[in-house]
């Protein structure tokens, strides 16, 4: 009953998976955080979570190592991406159209690999949690925080790093100028098309690895199209969190404890039907957005591609 | 001497011809994926072309499978000739159906005609409704539409897993241990009617009417007008006096309305009932994406979704063949279609080239200087080179 939510096992259990659960959406949400700052919309991370997914989990069932499998799932992202950035950048092509476009290929072809060359659901015993002395033991916060495993870790380190990289390096600077105003930047000789092949490369490629963070680190499991709509909500949290890799940390943490709240409800047999209590993310967000949407300005130049004039 | 390649006829015929070249490309690639496959494309595709259009009742399934692709295609046209990117044909779809489906459900006394038009209609409100929050929250609060139509499709796919299992769920069912969660079937006197012994439906023709009556509304309507002008430029239009908010919300509207009937022709057109297997694509099959890849392809033109509906329709009919025959799974059909996609969109490149070009020429040849055209038009053809 309700009144169960509210034991300590309970709640240390919502918090614990909420944390976890924001893993695979904080790699495809951070890597496309710096597409758009760029100006890029790659509405393609789905189709890259998904190759990332199944090439990270074939790989691992072939070679029975995981970071090989990662290794495979970043390349798979990354040449993803290098597609999105030809298409976008020199052809110059509507990036929300090729976006779905490049999200209906990763669709298909996993789902043809997956049946072509493993016929069946099978499971990877994927990576093991990583006990970090003298964290891990602490009560309650340690069962919280510091008992997930090495991926996990890795998405919330690159929070702080993607914050430190687009803030204060010359290379977010760079980014940064594209995205806002490329005629610009490129009167200062920043190369327009390398930056935004560079930004769009590493979204692909934390794409890759945010579906192999599904597939080998979560679920431990692929099957066909196994994302159901995840890569399109990290695109949404980027709105969500002004494009600002602390928002989209606000954002994923929000999403995925209501997430884990629902799912801990369908646990305790809480009597709220479980495709009602799914929906509640979703609506969430909505309703978030609406209300936050409005205080923060996309990059100017998103989603406009860039001729130089002669 | 007039060379053929630089006449204007033949430059627009290529443009036209654009969509079709890049298709052969995204079956080129194809090729390669089969043959990586070890499969012989010629078999594989010439069994996709039998299992399409092989005998009347394989194009008739073709036209089945069109059907959805047309009428999610056709809001297509609508919301992004107004500039706004409608992802959610999905979600519209399944609303659609569900109302449409609940007038069959409950008016079972009521003469059929009169119920299919209902339902018809009420699918057509549901897809508005639905699309229209998304239109309603991108034109008042600045919600990016691809996000919301997104979160939608989701949410709609659980009203519709929560109903079929429960309110709307087959009486029949309910009292079996295994509750398939899905709807009564529909009175027979429900049913749109049928081209026998095929299941060909009258839904096909009520889409390829509404197709020319979407051209007309496009072009020939002042809401048309309004709608496309915005999506061109919405300072320009504001400045014009168009209350550029409003035609957001009824681009998204429309488009989602059309996606609901989608939704709704399929219960009375095909299935007779709504059923789940937890997923969106489980009822739609997909159609409310392949209907942006048919109406992109038919270059946001109501009258071009026609023939690209129809193409894509027999790729997914076709695939079932292939699969069938060579055993390569009807997914690889997906990845053609994204592959499609990508490649007309990308190829749109091209013709903006060759505009300019012929704006360029335009100009010189205004300068009055015949003589010099062929010095003058090469920095143009560099251009292209480069």
């Amino acid at each position: 009953m309700i009144s169960e939510l509210f034991t300590a096992t309970v709640l240390i259990g919502i918090l614990a998976s909420g944390i976890r659960l924001a893993t695979p959406y904080l790699y495809a949400a951070i890597g496309e955080t710096f597409g758009q700052r760029s100006g890029v919309l790659n509405l393609g991370v789905e189709g890259q979570m998904l190759l990332g997914a199944f090439a990270a989990f074939y790989v691992s069932l072939m070679t029975g190592n995981l970071w090989l499998g990662i290794l495979a799932a970043a390349f798979v992202g990354a040449l993803m991406g290098l597609g999105m950035a030809y298409v976008t950048v020199n052809l110059q092509a509507e990036q929300g159209i090729s976006g779905i476009g490049f999200y209906l290929f990763g669709l298909g072809l996993s789902d043809l690999l997956f049946q072509k060359l493993m016929g069946s659901v099978q499971t990877v015993k994927g990576f093991p949690k990583l006990v970090i002395p003298g964290l891990t033991n602490i009560p309650v916060l340690g069962e919280i925080f510091f008992n997930h495993n090495i991926l996990v870790y890795g998405a919330y380190l690159l929070v702080p790093l993607a914050w430190f990289v687009l803030n204060k390096t010359t290379l977010g600077l760079k980014i940064r100028s594209v995205g806002e105003n490329p005629e610009a930047a490129d009167s200062l000789g920043i190369s327009v098309a390398g930056v935004r092949y560079f930004t769009i490369i590493l979204g692909g490629t934390l794409s890759g690895i945010a579906g192999a963070s599904l597939s080998t680190a979560l679920l431990n499991v692929f099957q066909q199209n196994m994302t159901s709509g995840l890569g399109f909500i990290a695109v949404a949290l980027v709105y969500f969190g002004g494009w600002r890799p602390w928002g989209v940390l606000g954002g994923a943490l929000l999403f995925s404890l209501i997430n884990s709240l629902q799912l801990w409800i369908q646990v305790l047999n809480i009597p709220i039907p479980s495709d009602i209590a799914i929906m509640m993310p979703y609506i969430l967000t909505i309703l978030v957005l609406v209300l936050t949407v409005s205080r923060v300005r996309a990059p100017s130049a998103l989603t406009k591609p860039f001729t130089r004039s002669e | 001497m007039q060379n053929i390649f630089k006449q204007e006829w033949f430059s627009r015929l290529i443009d036209v011809m654009l969509p079709v070249f890049a298709t052969l490309a995204a079956l080129g690639v194809g090729a390669v994926m089969l043959l990586l496959l070890k499969v012989n494309p010629f078999v594989a595709y010439g069994a996709m072309f039998e299992g399409a259009f092989g005998s009347g009742n394989s194009i008739a399934e073709t036209l089945v499978k069109a059907t959805p692709l047309l009428l999610v295609g056709l809001g297509i046209c609508i919301s992004f000739r107004g500039s706004v990117i409608n992802i959610g044909g999905e979600g519209q779809m399944i609303i659609g159906a569900l109302l449409a489906t609940q007038m069959g459900l409950m008016f079972t006394d009521l003469p059929g005609w009169f119920v299919i038009v209902l339902a018809l209609l009420m699918g057509f409100v549901g897809g508005a409704l639905w699309g229209g929050i998304a239109g309603y929250l991108k034109a008042y609060f600045g919600v990016n539409e691809i996000l919301t139509t997104v979160m939608m499709n989701a949410i709609a796919v659980q009203l519709m897993n929560f109903l079929l299992r429960g309110p709307m769920i087959d009486p029949s069912q309910a009292q079996l241990a295994s509750k398939i969660p899905q709807t009564a079937r529909l009175l027979d006197a429900f049913r749109l009617p049928r081209w026998m012994p095929t299941r060909l439906h009258l839904g096909f023709l009520i889409a390829v009417v509404l197709a020319f009556l979407v051209y007309i509304l496009l072009w020939r309507t002042t809401l048309g007008y309004r709608i496309r002008a915005v999506g061109k430029n919405p300072d320009a239009s504001r400045y014009a006096g168009i209350n550029v908010k409003r035609q957001i919300v009824l681009a998204l509207l429309l488009s989602g309305a059309f996606a609901g009937l989608a939704g709704a022709i399929q219960v009375y057109g095909v299935n007779y009932r709504m059923i789940t297997d937890g997923s969106a694509s489980g009822f739609t099959g997909s159609a409310g994406f392949n209907g942006i890849v048919a109406a992109l392809f038919g270059q946001l033109h109501p009258l071009g979704t026609i023939p690209a509906s129809i193409l894509f329709g027999a790729l997914l009919v076709g695939a079932n063949k292939m699969q069938r025959v060579v055993q390569v799974p009807s997914a690889l059909v997906i990845a053609l279609n994204g592959l499609v996609v990508v490649f007309v969109v990308s190829s749109d490149y091209w013709r903006r080239k060759r505009q300019r070009r012929r704006l360029a020429q335009a100009r010189i040849e205004e300068d009055d200087e015949p003589d010099e055209e062929p010095g003058a038009a090469s920095p143009a053809q560099t251009e292209v080179v480069a």
